[in-house]
């Protein structure tokens, strides 16, 4: 059995030191460092500061590009250089970073002239989410049929990338026409607030507006309600609630993988 | 050369291969391209499950793999994360890659990870924690795994070791084999001011399992002389492959990857690259077959 490695006192500190200034530039160069023969490194650390801002911005901005879009290169990049000072990141796998971008957005005040960004970012981060879960065939729509009698007390298990964003704005209308090249026409926002539900089924993520009441409906139906009490819970929270053609969205989206009758 | 080629079910052939980016896997899976293999950053298939998985399944099914850490943090101060380890082996269980790598350097402080490759002093204590830190790295994998030499920007008053007789040390400590990247080599003798050559002939040849090849950037230092950027975001320039048939001319053909992760070029630019170092290596092998018929005759 080997022994574990055993960190060295003044080893921390140096790398505390390195580690601090190269998030916060106001912090100086640690003095254990030198440039070209003993000159100064002050030049050669901003690189090191530069490698690691410019490579979380980016990976942020593929990950957020209508967030972006919505506010331009310029805003986009100095809001999430204060993210990543503010949050950086914790895990080596890069691909968890930035769950916690929308939260940061919707208290970042300089963004609050666009108060449906934060949403927006929502949307965006539940699609990478989709885009990397885990992946699981949909039940098919005679698997469903064949349910029994007790078809009402039946719950769900919802597929793993499914994702569930509310807002008080067109948001889905919002997130398209960010994405969508050349910005010369008009954006002409529906005045109806859009709810929406990301999905990856196969291989390709799919953003659905979801009609009144199912964003409640689905909801429900992922804390494990069966189907009449998130149809209740559904009809509570908007009364144009309408089970069939929810239930069918739900069905053509790919958004349910299995069904378990009560026994 | 050290035996870490042979692992996995498909052994990585001596010829030119490339670092697999998404905007190319449907070049890859469609046009079925003539290249020796292709090796991915460990960490961006460190999820559960979607498109990355499906595309890389399909494309191990039809060339050999590498596996290259980039999050391991193995020059660092602190313990290796249990976590990550366990996960970098689920994947190497998952994809069998036939070579897996990572980097002397550290990436990982307290909790925090700052997503570069950042240097180390090279002392007696740095030693032991790297020996450490690559045999508890070995035990998890189940393998031999290949260091790669880093390129650096700044250097540390306390450092008493050349990094060439460190990575020895460390290979003759622990087992491990090299990845020499001919670039970092290149970035490094302009930024400290040493030659490129004096470098390699000091570097423990006999271990490298790999080579890799990529492009940098040019800069000013604050005096104005010239300081190299390890971007990876362009081609590899004439003098680095220079350098490379230098390497070569002492070890012979070894696999060699071309890294392009910034700026990613269409498939066939990339894939030209690639080529290049195919060309490249065969001509090595004639010349290793010319002036050493018998070791053929022995192979």
């Amino acid at each position: 059995m080997r022994t574990a490695a055993t960190p060295n006192k003044g080893d921390l500190e140096r790398e505390t030191a390195f580690a601090r200034a190269v998030l916060d530039a106001e912090a100086g160069v640690p003095a254990a460092l030198t440039g070209r023969a003993g000159q100064s490194a002050a030049r050669r650390f901003a690189v090191y500061r530069n490698n690691v801002y410019a490579g979380l911005i980016d990976a942020l901005a593929s990950r957020f590009p209508a967030t972006a879009k919505l506010v331009g290169d310029a805003f986009f990049r100095a809001m999430a250089r204060d993210y990543v000072a503010a949050s950086p990141p914790r895990s080596a796998v890069l691909l968890h970073y930035g769950a916690d971008f929308a939260d940061f957005v919707s208290s970042f005040p300089p963004a609050a002239a666009v108060p449906y960004l934060a949403d927006v970012a929502r949307l965006e981060w539940a699609w990478h989410r989709a885009y990397h879960a885990a992946d699981a065939t949909p039940l098919s729509q005679e698997a469903l049929a064949a349910l029994g009698a007790n078809a009402e007390a039946v719950t769900f298990a919802l597929h793993p990338s499914l994702g569930l964003v509310r807002s008080s704005y067109p948001l889905v209308t919002i997130w398209e026409l960010a994405l969508r090249d050349g910005e010369d026409e008009p954006a002409r926002l529906p005045a109806d607030r859009e709810d929406a539900l990301v999905l990856r089924p196969a291989l390709q993520v799919a953003v659905r507006r979801l009609p009144p009441g199912g964003a409640a409906f689905v909801q429900a139906l992922s804390r494990g309600n069966t189907l009449s009490a998130a149809a209740a819970a559904a009809l509570e929270d908007d009364a144009d609630f309408d089970l069939a053609t929810n239930l069918a969205g739900l069905m053509r989206s790919g958004a349910i993988v299995a069904a378990h009758e009560p026994v | 050369m050290a035996d870490a080629a042979t692992f996995g079910t498909s052994p990585i052939p001596p010829r030119g291969g490339v670092g697999l980016k998404p905007e190319h896997y449907r070049d890859i899976l469609d046009g079925a391209p003539d290249i020796g293999w292709f090796e991915i950053h460990a960490e961006n298939y460190m999820s559960a499950g979607g498109p990355p998985h499906a595309y890389l399944t399909a494309i191990r099914e039809r060339y050999p793999l590498s596996l290259h850490g980039v999050g391991l943090s193995i020059g660092g101060a602190g313990p290796l994360d249990a976590g990550h380890l366990a996960r970098l082996r689920a994947l190497a269980d998952r994809y069998e890659p036939a070579l897996f790598s990572e980097h002397l350097a550290w990436s990982s402080h307290d909790t925090v990870y700052l997503n570069d490759l950042l240097p180390l002093p090279y002392t007696e204590d740095t030693l032991a924690r790297v020996c450490d830190h690559v045999s508890e790295v070995q035990d998890a994998m189940g393998r031999q795994m290949l260091l790669e030499n880093p390129s650096t920007y700044v250097a540390y008053a306390e450092t008493t070791m050349g990094e060439a007789d460190f990575l020895r040390e460390v290979v003759r400590r622990t087992g491990c084999g090299l990845l020499l990247d001919v670039n970092n080599v290149f970035v490094q003798a302009v930024n400290h001011g040493f030659g490129a050559d004096t470098y390699l002939d000091a570097f423990p040849m006999e271990h490298v399992g790999e080579i890799h090849l990529g492009g940098h950037a040019e800069d000013a230092d604050e005096d104005g002389s010239l300081l190299l950027i390890d971007d990876h975001g362009r081609e590899v320039s004439n003098l680095v492959w220079t350098l490379y048939e230098r390497a070569l001319s002492r070890i012979g053909p070894v696999p060699t990857l071309i890294e392009w992760d910034n700026d990613v070029p269409a498939w066939p630019v990339l894939f030209a690259e690639a080529q290049r170092a195919d060309r490249v290596l065969a001509a090595r092998s004639r010349n290793r077959v010319a002036a050493a018929p018998e070791r053929v005759a022995a192979s």
